[in-house]
């Protein structure tokens, strides 16, 4: 395999603490250092990164690719398109694709697909229960073997608190982390939005914030009982925050992550009945947005992900209750961070921290970092490239984002996964 | 919202799906042509020839026999053909065949829909998607709106009470499912009204009320203090068994308005309901045919108010086609 050397560019590798001018070294797909002098190292390519910020590549820890079984809204090839041109190298898989994450089989059709049409690593989470069902727990020793990185039951209910409590227990006996995303569906009560000023004027049904953070509350008294590592996902809430930063002061082996969109949005940017808002868990309150900011900044949130979920034009085309939830988000996730490192609500090296080791060390994964020996996974990217949201510059196969049309600072000019160049900017 | 739909670029009513966002001075209007109309009704032969040779199509995806009704005499009497299909949710519950539906109907050349639907948005998701000539009118999209509904209301109101700037209106019930009364709200904010007061068990009151421009009280001895207007709400069934409410007769021991309780507020106050009663659950008889009950003049003003919004909807076609 080829010798890569990336010059010139303002490398940012939050894992190893380095935020500086210099070159990387890559050979035989793995990092050979960084911004030593390597006068003999003769490089078969050379990419000059000037003006430009090398990192490491991102790690998103919540997509839908809607393959296998839904590739009328997406396929692994428009996605993983989409991905690479967002600086993405290694995508969790959510376990509800058809048929569900929860077979050997399954996770090695997924991994076997993914490598045929996909550009970089996907990693599948497995259900936690068959089917999904949350009534009976799967074969999640298989699944690990399989690939599977992680067990979730993504946004399907338990049972019961007991089925919950059991399947921890498993997971932990075989040191497998529960990817939980806090709901408790009698609560949600299929709401659509969330309940506060924008459902009371608009009728629409609603969720509190209660709905998530009762379910957090039940998940962390059992992480407790049971020793199961749990990471949190998408939290939406304030009161979420509050209770997961008492939870680590305790010391419970907790992390979450939150959805790029939360950090943005929140109920009174609505365009009524604008389905393009239509997601869950749903915008909430300036307030729960704000202290979602916070909690990423003071690092009680240690993630972003993209909670991608495209969707074909039918699935947004309807009254608003009834049309299906979440927001094509691969391509939005660099800019908007970005855009809160602009607006001074976090740092650069946190933001990217967010999307690279701290993934990686929750999943632990050797990735995720500039150190030498490690997979060469790196996104370089032009912090003052202004683009706007539209057609010609979009690759997944869902527009269905409620930025479109709108301008975003910050974009990927190339993609690198194992040393190997899986996105050029095509600059016209 | 919804300005830019609901008004063509002369600032026109082009559809008609909320309250919210339209100037008092339009629902003004609105009430002074319905006014012109009311001796229409009244008349022998009970016709006008305003929108003769359009179409109107009636699509009512829930059930309503008032509501329907008044809406087809009010496009008879504009000399309109009018059409009305009742059409069951569960054949168009995507939004793809609704759709549908509403291409097949334009494809027959219809001036305008009046449209009834279980799903808060639907009206709106239809105006958004039909032919740039097509007025949709909102008869009440889940919880959402029942705009025709508050102007017939607030021009019942305007009848007995005049000046909205003084009066004290109580809105009593299930404020949470009412559209209703979310478009009474929205109309009599609009217009000024001194006070809004909704009184409910907090069971039946929407997230963060008071941000619509309401007080809220939970007792119906305290709110009905001092109120020029009390409308009441109809109570569904289904509220007591989704654990809402202990039963009826509970909720008509606390909530229910009856002669003694209807002294607690002024004594030229008037009674208001959208229909259909349940007696004896949220309103006595002695008070739903008693002299301070409107409920039968609603339900005629209905016809005219229906008239009017039609015809203005109309009016912005005329002007926009020539």
């Amino acid at each position: 395999m080829a010798s890569l050397l990336i010059k010139n560019g303002r490398i940012i590798d939050p894992a190893n603490r380095i935020d500086r001018v210099g070159s990387v070294y890559i050979n035989e797909g793995k990092i050979v250092s960084v911004n030593d002098d390597h006068a003999g190292f003769k490089a078969d390519k050379e990419i000059n990164a000037n003006n430009k910020i090398v990192c490491p590549g991102f790690i998103d820890l919540s997509t839908r690719l809607r393959e296998p079984g839904q590739s009328r809204k997406a396929t692994f090839a428009s996605e993983t398109a989409a991905a690479a041109a967002a600086g993405i190298t290694t995508l969790c898989l959510q376990p509800d694709t058809v048929p569900v994450i929860d077979a050997r089989a399954v996770a090695e059709l997924i991994k076997d697909q993914a490598e045929k049409t996909g550009y970089m690593q996907i990693l599948p989470i497995g259900a936690l229960t068959q089917k999904l069902d949350g009534a009976e727990l799967s074969a999640m020793v298989a699944l690990r073997d399989a690939g599977c990185v992680a067990v979730s039951n993504a946004n399907q209910p338990l049972k019961s608190l007991l089925i919950l409590r059991r399947a921890m227990e498993y997971a932990a006996s075989h040191d497998l982390l529960l990817i939980y995303r806090p709901n408790d569906h009698s609560l949600a009560n299929n709401g659509c939005v969330h309940e506060g000023s924008f459902s009371t004027r608009y009728g629409l049904p609603s969720i509190p914030d209660a709905a998530e953070t009762i379910a957090l509350a039940q998940c962390l008294e059992l992480a407790e009982l049971t020793g199961c590592r749990v990471h949190f996902g998408q939290l939406s809430s304030r009161r979420s925050v509050i209770r997961l930063h008492q939870a680590k002061k305790y010391g419970l082996a907790v992390s979450a992550d939150v959805a790029i969109h939360q950090l943005h949005l929140t109920e009174d940017d609505i365009i009524p009945f604008d389905s393009a808002y239509h997601v869950l868990p749903p915008f909430r309150s300036s307030r729960d947005r704000e202290t979602l900011n916070e909690g990423l900044a003071s690092g009680t949130i240690d993630c972003i992900c993209s909670d991608h979920q495209p969707h074909d034009l039918d699935a947004k085309l309807g009254a608003f209750p009834e049309t299906e939830p979440g927001i094509s988000s691969l391509e939005t996730l660099l800019p908007l961070m970005l855009k809160l490192v602009y607006d001074g609500t976090i740092k650069i090296e946190q933001g990217i921290a967010a999307l690279t080791h701290k993934p990686a060390s929750i999943l632990g994964l050797e990735r995720g970092a500039l150190t030498p020996g490690f997979a060469a996974d790196i996104c370089i990217f032009d912090p003052e490239q202004t683009w706007e949201v539209n057609s010609e510059n979009w690759r997944s196969q869902g527009i269905n984002t409620p930025f479109w049309g709108m301008s975003l600072k910050g974009r990927v000019t190339h993609t690198i996964q194992a040393g190997k160049v899986i996105y050029l900017q095509d600059r016209k | 919202m919804s300005n830019n739909l609901q008004l063509n670029s002369e600032g026109k009513l082009k559809h008609f799906l909320t309250i919210e966002g339209l100037e008092k001075q339009l629902l003004v209007d609105i009430l002074d042509l319905a006014e012109s109309f009311i001796g229409v009704n009244d008349q022998r032969i009970k016709k006008i020839p305003l929108l003769r040779g359009k179409s109107i199509v009636n699509l009512f995806f829930e059930n309503s026999t008032r509501t329907r009704t008044t809406f087809e005499l009010a496009a008879k009497r504009l000399s309109a053909d009018v059409l009305s299909m009742s059409i069951a949710t569960s054949s168009t519950s995507k939004g793809e065949s609704l759709l549908d539906t509403i291409r097949n109907l334009e494809a027959m050349y219809v001036d305008m829909f009046v449209v009834r639907h279980g799903i808060s948005g639907a009206a709106h998701f239809i105006a958004q998607h039909a032919s740039k000539h097509i007025s949709v009118i909102n008869a009440g999209d889940g919880q959402h709106a029942h705009p025709t509904q508050a102007m017939l209301d607030m021009f019942t109101i305007r009848q007995f009470k005049q000046d909205f700037s003084k009066l004290r209106v109580a809105i009593v019930g299930d404020i949470l499912h009412s559209r209703v009364a979310r478009s009474n709200i929205q109309a009599l904010n609009t217009l000024g009204a001194a006070e809004i007061r909704v009184i409910a068990p907090k069971t039946l009151l929407p997230a963060q009320v008071e941000t619509m421009g309401v007080t809220v009280s939970h007792s119906l001895a305290d709110g009905l203090k001092d109120i020029d207007v009390i409308i009441m709400l109809r109570l569904q069934k289904e509220r007591m068994t989704s654990a809402l409410l202990p039963s009826e007769s509970e909720y008509f021991k606390c909530f229910g308005l009856t002669p003694e309780r209807l002294k607690l507020a002024k004594p030229d106050a008037i009674v208001m309901h959208p229909g259909p009663i349940n007696r004896g659950v949220e309103i006595d008889s002695k008070v739903a045919d008693g002299p301070q009950s409107v409920i039968l003049k609603q339900v005629s003003n209905g016809i005219a108010i229906r008239m009017a919004i039609m015809a203005m909807a109309m009016q912005k076609q005329e002007s926009f086609d020539g």
